[in-house]
């Protein structure tokens, strides 16, 4: 072997070593001593959440840098702690703050308490790159909060894996059905529209295809959307026909529920009374929302989101400044009474993020104290300034939402009847067959043959035994 | 020559004529939006008359980092495309010059590293590596990274360019005692200046738009330089805060002041 | 065999010129690389089990791959992209631009320069809304000079946009390429051919192709590697509709980020890797040097 062959291949085998012992220090697990630091009088926290000054979430990103921080620090000063609370704040989307933060727990440069969708919570749990906060905090402090109890069992579950708490939510949402009134009185509809079945809503759908240059309904569907389809598309369908994504430790599959739901995709697609194209577009969903605030939509399936941020008179990024009293708002009924999950008349999904704290913190037991904090009733307040959000706490929303009726309702009306995600490692990648296979069915294939493809592709993603008909 | 065209010559003038004014408004027509977007009070996916207002730019400058990305983009990619043409420019002299058989393979096969590495697949490696490393949150250490990405390329590049240069004009030069490095600075440099030039904008322009890099090495916001930035312009739900536009006419103007002194400048 | 050393570089200085160089691509690139390829051979992912402890799983990834129609549907979607918009779109048009202006009067040539290059240098967030604001189905630019209002073209012809678009975005590098290559060409030769009466098209083939020979490779490799890697169609089509226009970096995105399955996504940049070998073994036999050297 020549010199510089044998020089070639001690490289490599350096190298090659080198790779593997550094591919070792991936995921490595600490124990977490909850006492760790109890006593530190010199304390450095960070806090980490996807949103920044400027950009994203920006209301939430000052709240940390111009409320808590100081008000922190104050407190704490006051018992004799120096503590210096940083954030780290990024506004980038989603997927790509989930693998930062993904990075950041496998080494010990992550914040102190992170601010995660409460969707990932199963897969980080799993991962162990979270633990439950009797762990790294100590049950008797954990369950010592009083905040616990403001908080609405079904919103607790948010932050919750397997029985566990891991977090506390940082707030929820709701989906209903909001319609544009001045269209309706064009053809007849009535200014308090509530449906009661999905019949009800292809009528009213029918009824808005006389109105030249509107689109009747806007039910998201294919692939571009994303998390939107699923979340403001199949699933609340899904609760209207009685069953949760995953059931009895199942995925649903090509089940009768899920073939319910297809075929009322087919049905308003096919009927023209959606537009196919528009799904299909990779900025389709924005675009529906300039189309609705521009009069030329007339339902449309999405979060109180939608009346905070897009169609807001001041703020929004579609704004309408007839929003008060143009746009309308109805729960979304299920496919007949009684047919929906717990055998309801209305149903509803929501989602939310959670704050967790990082087990691989150097104060457990300081941290804590500053996610109580954050959590407390003047925090939520001092958060939400004088905007108006649906909270994880009861006390704060009885106050600050009545002015809003749109939020009251979701937080009266909504909250109790809706249902979240399952926050399991596989539900990504079921999500994803189930936007497939709306793709499947807006691009002309028919219910059935679309429901058979999805029960192929969710077998091949989470295996035979953890789906459900077929 | 005669005095007037013939036809043939008219027929290929306007054909020229014709294919320039197509060129220009392909590249112009799309940039129209740019024009009328950041003065838009409420700027829309199509392309409108826009209803004309200055908020969306008063907005841009209280934004608490716009201006400080543009700053943090420029040392970045200073850092990077000195890096690079420094670096690039000897490595590929040296290469042109004392040949090593199968250089181009060797080269290319940099290359190929170069496009796993800048994909979204090695990000894992280089943040476990940088961290053990401890250069996490260094601005200096990420435009050290971006270089290296760069720099097969640049070298692939550059080569054609040296090989170029007659040997001639380096065995002159030598004949009259002139050491390799005046050899290197006086004779080749001068002559492969358009490569080099070349390399400079390429160098800027690619660091200038990297994204996945600055978002995983840096932690601070205050540090972030544009790319990074521009992609926080969204709201809540993710939909796009079109308002935010005039960030990016900043980054136009500076992009075009700063980038493109180099081209000029070197090119003679 | 000694190489003729006419800098007299000597081997010592020679080795020291390259050694910044080579540093740097060690470390911050060899090294990463031959890792992520490492990681392309386990079932590695950010969150859930498989990120403490990854299995080693050998060539599977590679072999689920090879059968999954969606690889086989970015691969074939990535080749025509390439062919279209850089071998074809990019290198031509950035030659013919890099001629032309040759000649052209030093205003004309600015502005046209000034055009392409700001195609070039804006980040490729704003260049997917000018596009989409050209080719929206509403308020589109195409369809309002076109007057026949409403054809969804990122809907209807997505690969045909992508490849205009690219060819858009990416035409400057070829044409700066070509225009520095082309300075470097003897303007002697150039006048002769003149003189003699020959055509541009026969000036090209004769007198400037040889010299450029290795720059039309060189560019021709480097733009089809980037093309073959970019990402920017994801912003316009979203990979849509329905799997359309998703090549290569848009699937292993999806794979990668969206799924978080980063040993897949390691094993398929592999993948694409080798089909850039690949491509690149047959530009160099179409345009290797027929004189031995």
């Amino acid at each position: 072997m020549s010199p510089r062959r044998k020089l070639a291949l001690t490289a490599t085998v350096a190298t090659a070593a080198m790779t593997m012992a550094l591919a070792g220090c991936l995921g490595q697990q600490q124990e977490s001593d909850s006492a760790k630091n109890a006593d530190a009088k010199d304390v450095t926290l960070t806090i980490t959440s996807n949103s920044v000054a400027g950009g994203k979430n920006d209301l939430g990103a000052r709240w940390v840098t111009d409320w808590v921080i100081p008000e922190f620090t104050k407190a704490q000063k006051a018992k004799g702690v120096n503590v210096t609370v940083k954030y780290d704040g990024t506004g980038v989307d989603d997927a790509d703050y989930k693998a930062k933060i993904a990075l950041d727990f496998g080494t010990d440069i992550g914040g102190d308490i992170v601010e995660i969708d409460g969707i990932w919570l199963g897969e980080f749990a799993q991962g162990g790159q979270v633990r439950p906060l009797d762990d790294v905090v100590g049950k008797d402090k954990v369950d010592g909060w009083d905040g616990w109890g403001q908080i609405p069992d079904a919103v607790e579950a948010l932050g919750q894996f397997e029985g566990k708490r891991y977090g506390i939510p940082v707030g929820t949402d709701g989906r209903v059905l909001f319609f544009n009134k001045k269209l309706f009185a064009q053809v007849g509809l009535p200014d308090d529209w509530q449906p009661k079945s999905w019949d009800d809503i292809t009528a009213a759908a029918v009824s808005l295809k006389s109105l030249p240059g509107v689109t009747p309904l806007q039910l998201n569907a294919g692939t571009a959307m994303t998390e939107a389809t699923t979340m403001q598309g199949v699933l609340p369908l899904l609760a209207g026909t009685g069953a949760e994504i995953n059931q009895d430790g199942k995925w649903q599959g090509d089940t009768k529920n899920v073939k319910e739901v297809l075929d009322f995709y087919q049905q308003v697609y096919r009927g023209n009374l959606g537009d196919p194209l528009l799904q299909q577009e990779a900025k389709g969903r924005d675009k529906s929302f300039e189309l609705f605030s521009q009069n030329k939509l007339g339902i449309l399936l999405e979060s109180d989101y939608f009346w905070r941020s897009v169609v807001d008179p001041v703020t929004g990024v579609a704004k309408m400044a007839d929003r008060d009293t143009a746009v309308g708002w109805a729960k979304i009924p299920a496919k007949e009474p009684g047919a929906g999950v717990g055998k309801q008349d209305f149903v509803s999904m929501s989602g939310g993020s959670i704050r967790v704290v990082n087990p691989k913190t150097k104060y457990p037991q300081q941290a804590w104290e500053l996610l109580q904090f954050m959590n407390s009733a003047e925090a939520t307040k001092a958060r939400l300034g004088d905007t108006a959000q649906v909270t994880q706490r009861d006390d704060v929303n009885k106050e600050v939402l009545k002015g809003d009726p749109m939020l009251s309702f979701i937080a009266e009306e909504v909250l109790p009847i809706t249902r979240y995600r399952p926050g399991l490692a596989d539900y990504p990648k079921v999500s994803t067959a189930l936007q497939q296979a709306t793709a499947d069915v807006i691009s002309g294939k028919s219910a059935d043959e679309a429901a058979t493809a999805y029960q192929a592709a969710l077998v091949a993603a989470v295996g035979e035994d953890d789906v459900a008909g077929g | 020559m005669t005095q007037f065209m013939t036809f043939r010559q008219m027929l290929r003038r306007s054909v020229y004529v014709i294919f320039m004014a197509v060129v220009l408004a392909f590249f112009a027509v799309p940039m129209l939006w740019l024009a009328s977007a950041p003065f838009d009070s409420d700027p829309g996916l199509g392309l409108r008359w826009p209803d004309w207002t200055l908020d969306n730019w008063r907005i841009t400058f209280d934004h608490p980092y716009a201006l400080g990305s543009l700053v943090n983009s420029i040392i970045l990619c200073v850092v990077a495309t000195a890096v690079t043409t420094v670096f690039g420019t000897l490595a590929a002299y040296a290469l042109s010059r004392v040949r090593i058989p199968g250089r181009d393979a060797l080269l290319y096969l940099l290359l190929l590293l170069s496009s796993v590495v800048t994909g979204t697949a090695a990000m894992v490696p280089i943040f476990v590596m940088m961290f053990q490393l401890g250069l996490i949150n260094s601005q200096y250490a990420t435009g050290l990274v971006i270089a290296g990405g760069m720099l097969p390329a640049a070298i692939f590049i550059l080569k054609d360019f040296i090989d170029s240069v007659p040997r001639s004009y380096e065995e002159s030069a030598r004949v009259f005692g002139a050491s390799p490095t005046q050899v290197l600075l006086h004779v080749v440099l001068p002559v492969a200046r358009p490569g080099i030039a070349t390399i400079l904008v390429w160098a800027f322009v690619q660091a200038w738009g990297n994204f996945l890099l600055p978002f995983l090495l840096l932690r601070d916001v205050e540090r972030q330089p544009a790319a990074v930035l521009l992609r926080t312009l969204k709201d809540e739900g993710g939909s796009a805060n079109l308002t935010a536009i005039p960030v990016v006419a900043l980054y136009l103007f500076v992009s075009k002041r700063y980038g493109f002194r180099f081209h000029g400048g070197i090119k003679a | 065999m000694s190489a003729r050393d006419t800098s007299g570089l000597g081997v010592a200085r020679a080795v020291g010129f390259v050694s910044p160089a080579l540093l740097l691509i060690g470390l911050f690139l060899v090294f990463p690389a031959l890792w992520t390829i490492y990681i392309g051979l386990t079932d590695y992912s950010l969150t859930g089990v498989s990120s403490i402890t990854p299995k080693f799983l050998g060539l599977t990834n590679f072999m689920n791959a090879l059968d999954d129609a969606l690889f086989g549907n970015a691969l074939w979607l990535t080749l025509v992209f390439v062919i279209g918009s850089a071998v074809l779109g990019q290198n031509l048009l950035g030659f013919a631009l890099a001629w032309l202006l040759r000649s052209a009067r030093p205003s004309l040539r600015r502005l046209v320069e000034g055009f392409v290059l700001l195609s070039w240098i804006l980040p490729s967030v704003v260049v997917a809304y000018l596009w989409t604001a050209v080719l929206d189905r509403d308020g589109g630019t195409l369809n309002s000079l076109l007057g026949n209002g409403n054809t969804a073209w990122l809907v209807e012809y997505p690969m045909a946009c992508l490849i205009i678009f690219n060819t858009w975005r990416g035409t400057a590098f070829s044409m700066m390429l070509y225009s520095s290559a082309l300075a470097a060409v003897p303007p002697s030769q150039l006048e002769t051919a003149r003189t003699v009466g020959a055509s541009g098209w026969q000036t090209v083939r004769d007198v400037v192709f040889p010299h450029i020979r290795g720059h039309v490779l060189t560019n021709t490799l480097l733009i089809s590697l980037w093309t073959a890697n970019d990402f920017t169609p994801f912003l316009l089509t979203a990979g849509g509709p329905n799997h359309e226009s998703e090549t290569l970096p848009v699937f292993i995105y999806q794979q990668a980020i969206a799924n978080g399955e980063l040993g897949y996504s390691a094993a398929i940049s592999f993948l694409l890797l080798i089909v850039n070998l690949v491509v690149a073994l047959l530009y160099l036999l179409l345009l290797r040097r027929r004189e031995p050297k």
